[in-house]
């Protein structure tokens, strides 16, 4: 047989076109991987493990709830109970969307050695619903009429605050002296006042308390904490964090119970220390909405974000705030404002400098929210040296002035327009939230975190690690200390926007700066819309 | 270079082959036939080598966001064990797609498998008016670049070529007498 080079040809010529394009796509590939590398070691980034709790063991914690409203049944859930109603929703509502997990996610939950023996809810309906949800022949649940009952009967270790803000302190403090373990919800106090009352009577008390900032467990964050440490993003001089709804769940305007009346709600237990006002509905199942019972933005939502930063940058009270805004979106009686902005200064504060030193220090935290936009402005960290977008997901862009990556820059192997590092820890699960306002708290990494590529509900890691610290000891991630600063901050924030004025914090005595003629807690308190000065002097100023 | 230097030669033989077997024109169907073959099989390979020279990349973001009547599916694809078979299998495809129709050998087999994984494309996004278009670069009705694909590898699959150029035509010199005999 005669073989020409024709032939030869002819046969062979696409080995050479194969060859080209294998080595064209290996060495595309490879030499990205290679700068990819090269940038990951200068990073030297550590993405967190989940912390490991020591288990429960011995006898079941038993464990009372107080206050089985929204947030109270998901807590209760978290726990490891939920009602046989919210199972059968989450069913249908997983047999519409397969991607809906809720129902797999919980009955995945892993078993926590509990007992929910115990309700309180001055809400007839919710009670008995607790009873009958989760009364079994392993688990007996009894209905107290008064929260003091339920920690003087020596049948409950651990409670569950989930109320309006205004019983928060006075509940918790209660606990706490009969050294019976609390978790509170946030905001932890309503007032300043009480502030110093809890942090008193926690630091007396045995047991522990927790405050219900459940990202604290969110591995994201713990990441970011290293990142912040590394320095990645040099010098942070401001934060920019928001809120964004723009439906009724999101404004508050909760659904008012059918069954709901004078007869089935204890509404002088509900009232509390607040203003003796005639039995309203809409104030039972919207408390948010009034100073009387809630904190507004400032309490309500402003907590989440100035604690996710306070987790990463232990950054604490600031040095001073101010805050403006006013109910521009929803004029339904309400007297929180719904559109706020505050600005909480803290000038002695650095994440650390690639630059000459005492160059670069202070840094500006600033909250915008409003209830009237669902447009989602992530939160970002503005550094000399990058900028980092943190939620449940990490994107970190070099700067394009920064001094730290000044030779990547100039040898073209970072570009500020291409991040140089992203955290992505739930990049392989699929997920599906129900609602807006679910998806504004899952976008901040308020719902849930991801442990070895598997959804996992924060709120269960934060009570599993509360529970812990009760058998066990140990320090847990959101003690007094932290709901403290949470506290403070808070109330600073709500005193400058009702006062229209800058309120400071004095770090060595520990207290806000006094302004004569003006006690904080009336002003917090205030049902006014705007607050209405009192003293001459001040009217004059 | 080299490689691009031998690529050159080669098709230089091919135009002159083309030149000596044809008497009717110097640009023959079955050379367009040739160029249409041999750049899918580009398209293939690249996106094949790229993507095992990657340790990081997965199809989940595709199959995640897929939409159409078999999104259900797609979505299963996304669950363990799937997702890291249904990844292996995509590569191997794309690079068996890519060596079959660059060299000319078995490419009627190859053909096949691009007509079934560019099926697979198109169900997972399909450019229905009434779905919305994902991570799409250009404006489609129905048809769109995978489903036009798609119809090139039909075409491969009924018009082989490798007899013409490729390491089909070495087996049928060895075969030639056999194969006038037959005849």
């Amino acid at each position: 047989m005669n073989w020409n080079r024709r032939d030869v040809l002819k046969g062979l010529g696409g080995i050479p076109i194969l060859g080209a394009v294998w080595w064209a796509g290996a060495h595309h590939a490879v030499a990205k991987n290679r700068k990819r590398s090269e940038i990951l070691q200068q990073l030297n980034i550590q993405p967190s493990l989940p912390s490991t709790v020591q288990k429960l063991t011995g006898e079941p914690v038993r464990v009372g709830i107080i206050g089985f409203g929204i947030r109270g049944e998901q807590l209760c859930r978290s726990l490891g109970f939920a009602t046989p109603e919210w199972m059968e929703e989450m069913r249908l509502a997983a047999e519409e969307d397969p991607k809906h997990s809720a129902l797999k996610d919980y009955l995945n939950q892993e078993k926590l050695n509990v007992q929910l023996v115990a309700v309180c809810d001055v809400f007839d309906y919710r009670a008995e619903k607790a009873v009958a949800a989760f009364t079994s022949d392993q688990n007996k649940v009894k209905r107290y009429a008064n929260y003091l009952e339920m920690l003087d009967s020596g049948d409950v270790d651990a409670v569950i605050i989930a109320t309006p803000d205004h019983w928060h302190a006075p509940m918790a403090i209660d606990a706490l002296n009969r050294n019976i373990h609390a978790y509170v919800e946030k905001p932890m106090t309503h007032t300043i006042e009480e502030t110093y009352r809890l942090k008193e009577a926690a630091e007396k008390s045995k047991a522990v308390l927790m405050v219900g900032h459940q990202h604290r467990q969110t591995l994201s964050f713990q990441t970011a904490q290293d990142i912040i440490e590394k320095g990645v993003l040099g010098h942070v001089s401001l934060i920019q964090t928001n809120t964004n709804r723009n439906d009724d769940n999101g404004a508050w305007n909760y659904d008012i119970h059918e069954s709901a009346s004078e007869q089935t709600i204890d509404w002088e237990q509900f009232l509390g220390s607040a203003p003796k006002v005639p039995f309203n509905k809409n104030h039972f199942f919207r408390w948010r909405k009034w100073w009387s019972y809630g904190s507004g933005l400032s309490g309500d939502l402003l907590t989440h974000d100035y604690d996710r930063l306070n987790c990463v940058l232990n950054m604490g009270i600031p040095n001073s705030v101010m805050a403006s805004g006013g109910i521009y979106t929803h004029n339904d009686g309400r007297n929180v404002p719904d559109v706020l902005q505050a600005n909480m200064e803290f000038s002695d504060f650095s994440t650390g400098s690639s630059q000459i030193p005492g160059k670069e220090k202070g840094m500006t935290f600033v909250y915008s929210a409003t209830l009237g936009n669902g447009f989602s402005r992530p939160t970002i960290l503005m550094g000399h040296d990058g900028t980092m977008e943190l939620g449940n997901r990490l994107t970190i862009w070099p700067d394009g002035r920064s001094t730290k990556y000044a030779e990547m820059l100039e040898n073209e192997k970072m570009n500020p327009r291409v991040p140089i590092y992203q955290y992505d820890p739930g990049a392989s699960v699929p997920d599906a939230v129900s609602s807006a306002t679910s998806q504004y708290f899952a976008d901040k990494g308020l719902m849930w975190t991801y442990i070895n590529g598997a959804r996992v509900d924060s709120t269960f890691l934060h009570l599993r690690e509360w529970l812990s610290a009760t058998r066990n000891g140990g320090k847990v991630s959101c003690g007094i200390q932290e709901g403290f600063d949470e506290a403070i901050a808070a109330h600073m924030t709500g005193v400058s926007y009702k006062l229209g004025r800058r309120i400071e914090w004095d770090r060595e005595q520990q207290k806000i700066v006094p302004i004569e003629g003006i006690d904080f807690d009336q002003v917090l308190l205030d049902n006014n819309e705007v607050w209405k000065p009192q003293m001459p002097e001040l009217a004059e100023s | 270079m080299l490689l691009l230097r031998i690529s050159f030669i080669a098709c230089s033989e091919l135009i002159k082959t083309t030149e000596m077997t044809n008497t009717k024109g110097l640009w023959q169907i079955r050379h367009t036939v040739v160029l249409l073959r041999i750049l899918i099989g580009w398209h293939f390979l690249y996106e094949g080598v790229i993507k095992v020279y990657n340790p990081d990349w997965t199809s989940f973001g595709y199959l995640a966001t897929a939409q159409g009547p078999l999104k259900p599916f797609f979505l299963t694809l996304t669950q363990d064990p799937f997702l890291g078979i249904a990844d292996s299998l995509n590569c191997i495809a794309l690079i068996v797609v890519g060596l079959t129709l660059i060299t000319g050998i078995f490419e009627r087999i190859g053909a096949m498998v691009g007509v079934l994984l560019l099926a697979m494309y198109y169900l997972a996004h399909p450019s229905f008016p009434w779905l919305q278009q994902v991570n799409v670069e250009g404006s489609y009705w129905f048809v769109n670049k995978n489903l036009i694909e798609l119809v090139a590898c039909i075409l491969l699959y009924q018009f082989p070529t490798g007899q013409y150029f490729g390491l089909s035509s070495i087996w049928k010199k060895k075969n030639k007498l056999t194969e006038k005999e037959a005849i």
